[in-house]
């Protein structure tokens, strides 16, 4: 049984993991839960959760700023977000169902420590592009901030980019500040009939180079694409690369007529309608288009230069049972491997090589996260610096300890 | 400015250290006379000057990474320098110390339109990345006003932004990879044509590190397709507090302009007497709006940003029909810096920022700083995102005006901090905002900042004396203090 404490402020969560520390016990630290299942299997007895650190506390639309506690559910943040007609323009996605549990359990705090992106990614960045301010208690006990609250600042290091994507192993965060935008008035899919993955990249390398203003391209084979419950998409019976415009609609409409005169070339053009379209995407974002995970399943992450995505996918169908999409312009692979005890592991890790990108086993059993390395191993001089990093935030490991790599 | 005792032992060894370095780099590539050493003084922050002991131009990252390998080892302090445009003195050199410049890496590497990136050293400026690019209809989007002048590594070092950077983000949001060295002489590359870091973010806590964490030798940044049309409009307004209220509505009703920039009534007549750009001189505050994007698009924002502009008291309004006319508008803003250097005979130029919706307040308290300093202070103003640029106007003859215009600047930027905002929106801390850190941040704050300093520099000997007021040692920030009970984990212990 695990211990869970559920402190209600800063000063609280800063005493519990002082304790901690002269304890020498290390602590998981929770948001929503959701996410619970990425990264290296934590041996911890006691928790920490952030539940009680919630609510969101300043929100000023015309400022375009947000700041809330870790603990507080996404789905409030994007009620209020609808309500002023804007939006987390990264598009935070919602993994839970995805690692088998259900959807909307996701806290503000689980999408910035994992740095998480939907597909807007290509164009508008990842959370830590909008993540302004934190304050955070470090692995020492101490109460420490970063940041602020106005978009525009480089006053001292920027320590809200390292706590983003450190998953729990450098603070924990007491509070979020982030930078919000308004919500597009209207959205639409151009979709093109395309079954080959070197002619998918194509396309969408051409119209994320095209002057029409693209904010998300992917490309999802047929087996993929049936699995939609938007009837236009699975339908068709094909593979089909999507791109996506934004905007007001004059500008909406006129940029997909322009985006289909522009890929005429490459096959069929339909196209997908507001609700439709929001529909579909939502189903990329949250990564629901891939066959649900059984046995030694493993669910990747991969991260590359879009142009080699087709060589890398034709590498790994060739050597694995995989079942794979396309994001990001070709930029972000997810594939479902099967059938693999290390879960496609070695296969994935030596294709992609050291330096062209990354890869993450974000769905895989106990034992494969136990055994595989989960994040992308790091080149020594690259991981002494991570070290390093650790021991400034964490020197006794106290947070998340081993989550991300060993003594991590 | 009180900067690090220099090390009388390595100035003893000056001779010995030039010699060494020119068994590293080409002999022309190590400077030690005098007269050519003045030319490194300074930079953009020219109240503010130092001989370095040597400069040294390296022209390749092995190169880099002996010097650095031998100043480790010797003990000897580093100062990059890309351009020297810095506003805040991060790269004044140091008495004692080396001040490394990039000028020789001045090549572009690769351009890659399949993943939509270029490659280049980290001595090409700012717009020489544009002009790559912009035959084939790219661009590379922070674009700073000195950007003929400053280089990428530098805008890396400094997470500059520009005009454009409300929609399009800072350098940090459009950088990929860098090639950097450590202050041991390791070469590690961080990132490359991919998004995201598996691990740890670097690249990001790199980006706006002035020169703190190590010298980049090599830089990627993400390209962006030119948009299709841009349109501004020149907004004047009779007071600040409409102008203001007029940019708060604009992003209210969901539109991001491309560029959104704000001048007050001095800065207004500084500018129209200097380029004759059509600004209207009964205004009390003018503003430009710039809508880039499809062409449809821009044309609708148009006429609802002259709605919003209408229903906040604008007085006048008008709206470019060509480029000559937007080009027209924008003179004035980008030549603000140099006009007001030809009706003051210096200016200090300030960079905080602050929540939107305090600026009038703001304003007015600077009128009354202004009063009690004696000191003119003209204002330009990124509106969108709240970074104000005071520049204070003082005569550096009259014995004891640039004393009185830094102390002016520094209670500007203590307000910015007091109305919820930040000491540096896009300059950097430097030397500059160096002692004012502690306005902003407490003690446990720049412990945590120092010791990732210490990750990357244990010894400290990368561009010492700037950012943090005070320097601790990494031996002493790394100490752990238990303070904790253990009334809460009871059964002990389970490492
Ligand atoms: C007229 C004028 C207008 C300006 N307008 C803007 C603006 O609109 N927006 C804005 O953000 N800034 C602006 N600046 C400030 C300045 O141009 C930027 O900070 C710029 O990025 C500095 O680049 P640089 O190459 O000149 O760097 P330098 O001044 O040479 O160095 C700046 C800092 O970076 C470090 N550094 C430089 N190169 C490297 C490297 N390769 N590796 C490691 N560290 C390095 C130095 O040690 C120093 O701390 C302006 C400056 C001037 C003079």
């Amino acid at each position: 049984m695990i211990e869970t404490f559920n402190p209600d402020s800063a000063d609280e969560a800063g005493a519990i993991v002082s304790d901690a520390l002269a304890a020498e016990t290390p602590l998981e630290i929770v948001g929503g839960g959701s996410l619970r299942g990425i990264g290296r299997p934590l041996e911890t007895g006691y928790a920490l959760s952030t539940a009680g650190l919630s609510g969101v506390s300043l929100y000023e639309p015309e400022e375009l700023v947000l700041r809330a506690g870790p603990g507080t559910p996404m789905s409030q943040i994007k009620m209020q977000l609808d309500q002023q007609g804007q939006m987390l323009a990264f598009e935070p996605p919602d993994l839970g169902v995805l690692m088998g549990g259900d959807s909307e359990q996701g806290t503000l705090g689980g999408i910035v420590a994992g740095n998480l992106a939907g597909p807007r990614r290509v164009k508008s960045g990842a959370a830590r592009d909008h993540f302004l301010g934190v304050e955070a208690v470090s692995g020492r006990g101490e109460l420490f901030k970063s940041g602020g609250r106005v978009v525009k600042n480089v006053t001292g290091y920027d320590l809200c980019k390292l706590l983003a994507g450190s998953w729990g192993t450098l603070g924990v965060m007491t509070e979020i500040t982030v930078k919000v935008l308004p919500a597009p008035e209207k959205t639409r899919t151009v979709l093109i009939e395309c079954a080959d993955a070197a002619k998918a990249v194509a396309a969408m390398t051409q119209a994320l180079s095209s002057p029409h203003d693209v904010s998300a391209a992917g490309w999802v084979p047929q087996a993929v694409a049936s699995r939609s419950s938007v009837s236009y998409v699975s339908s068709t019976q094909k593979a089909l690369v999507a791109i996506r415009a934004e905007g007001i609609g004059s500008s909406v409409e006129a940029r997909c007529e322009a985006l289909r005169d522009e890929l005429a070339a490459f096959g069929n053009i339909e196209e997908l309608h507001s609700h439709n379209s929001s529909r579909f995407w939502e189903e990329m974002r949250d990564v629901r288009l891939l066959d649900p995970v059984e046995g030694d399943g493993c669910i990747w992450r991969i991260s590359m230069p879009p142009a080699s995505a087709p060589e890398l996918l034709g590498g790994l169908h060739d050597a694995l049972d995989m079942e794979a999409f396309l994001d990001w312009g070709g930029g972000l692979i997810w594939a479902h491997v099967c059938g693999m005890a290390d879960g496609g592991s070695y296969v994935i890790r030596r294709a992609l090589g050291t330096g062209q990108g990354h890869a993450t086993m974000i769905r895989g059993s106990l034992e494969q996260r136990l055994i595989h390395p989960v994040f992308q191993p790091e080149p020594a001089p690259i991981e002494k610096l991570t070290r390093n990093l650790k021991e400034a935030f964490d020197p006794h490991g106290i947070l998340n300890p081993n989550r991300m790599y060993d003594g991590i | 400015m009180r900067m690090p005792d220099p090390d009388q032992d390595v100035l003893a060894r000056r001779l010995d250290i030039i010699a060494a370095l020119r068994k590293i780099v080409p002999v022309e590539g190590v400077i030690a006379e005098e007269e050519e050493l003045r030319v490194y003084e300074c930079d953009g922050l020219t109240a503010y000057r130092q001989l370095p002991m040597i400069v040294v131009l390296p022209e390749t990252t092995e190169q880099v990474s002996r010097v650095l390998a031998y100043c480790h080892e010797q003990g000897i302090k580093i100062v990059p320098r890309g351009a020297g445009t810095s506003l805040s003195g991060g790269a004044l050199p140091l008495e004692d110390g080396i001040t490394l410049g990039l000028g020789k890496f001045n090549r572009i590497l690769d351009i890659d339109y399949g993943n939509r990136c270029v490659t280049a050293q980290p001595g090409v400026t700012n717009l020489a990345l544009t002009q790559a690019v912009s035959a084939d209809g790219f661009y590379y989007a922070p674009d700073p006003s000195s950007q003929i002048a400053c280089s990428i590594g530098g805008n890396v070092a400094e997470n500059s932004g520009g005009v454009h950077c409300l929609k399009y983000g800072l350098t940090a949001n459009n950088l990929l990879g860098i090639e950097m060295v450590l202050m041991d002489g390791e070469v590690v590359r961080i990132g490359g044509k991919h998004l995201d870091a598996g691990g740890y973010d670097l690249m990001g806590v790199v980006t706006g590190s002035e020169g703190l964490l190590g010298v980049i030798t090599e830089v990627t940044v993400r390209i962006l397709r030119s948009p299709a049309t841009a349109r501004a409009l020149l907004i004047g307004f009779p007071s600040s507090e409409s102008a203001g209220d007029c940019v708060a509505a604009i992003i209210a009703a969901g539109i991001i302009p491309g560029g959104m920039e704000m001048m007050d009534r001095p800065a207004i007549h500084a500018a129209e007497a200097f380029v004759n750009a059509g600004y209207p001189m009964d205004a009390e505050a003018l503003l430009i709006v710039e809508l880039d994007g499809p062409q449809v698009e821009v044309d609708e924002l148009i006429g609802r940003v002259e709605k919003i502009a209408r229903e906040h008291r604008a007085e006048s309004v008008r709206i470019s029909t060509n480029e000559i006319e937007r080009e027209n508008f924008w003179a004035g803003r980008k030549a603000a810096f140099p006009a007001v250097g030809r009706i003051s005979p210096d200016y200090y130029c300030m960079d905080g920022t602050i929540p939107r919706h305090r600026l009038s307040e703001v304003l007015n308290r600077m009128t009354e700083l202004s009063d009690h300093y004696g000191l003119r202070v003209a204002n330009v103003f990124h509106a969108g995102d709240g970074n104000l640029h005071p520049l204070i106007l003082y005569n550096a003859n009259n014995p004891g005006e640039l004393e009185k215009a830094e102390a002016f600047g520094a209670d500007i930027l203590k307000l910015c901090v007091e109305v919820g905002g930040v000491l540096t929106g896009e300059h950097g801390v430097g030397v500059e905002k160096r002692d004012l850190m502690g306005e902003m941040f407490t003690e446990n704050d720049l412990n945590q900042q120092q010791r990732v300093k210490c990750a990357f520099d244990p010894t400290q000997r990368l561009n010492p004396g700037k950012v943090f007021p005070t320097l601790h040692r990494c031996a002493e920030l790394g100490r752990v203090h238990i303070q904790g009970g253990q009334t809460r984990f009871p059964d002990l212990p389970r490492f």
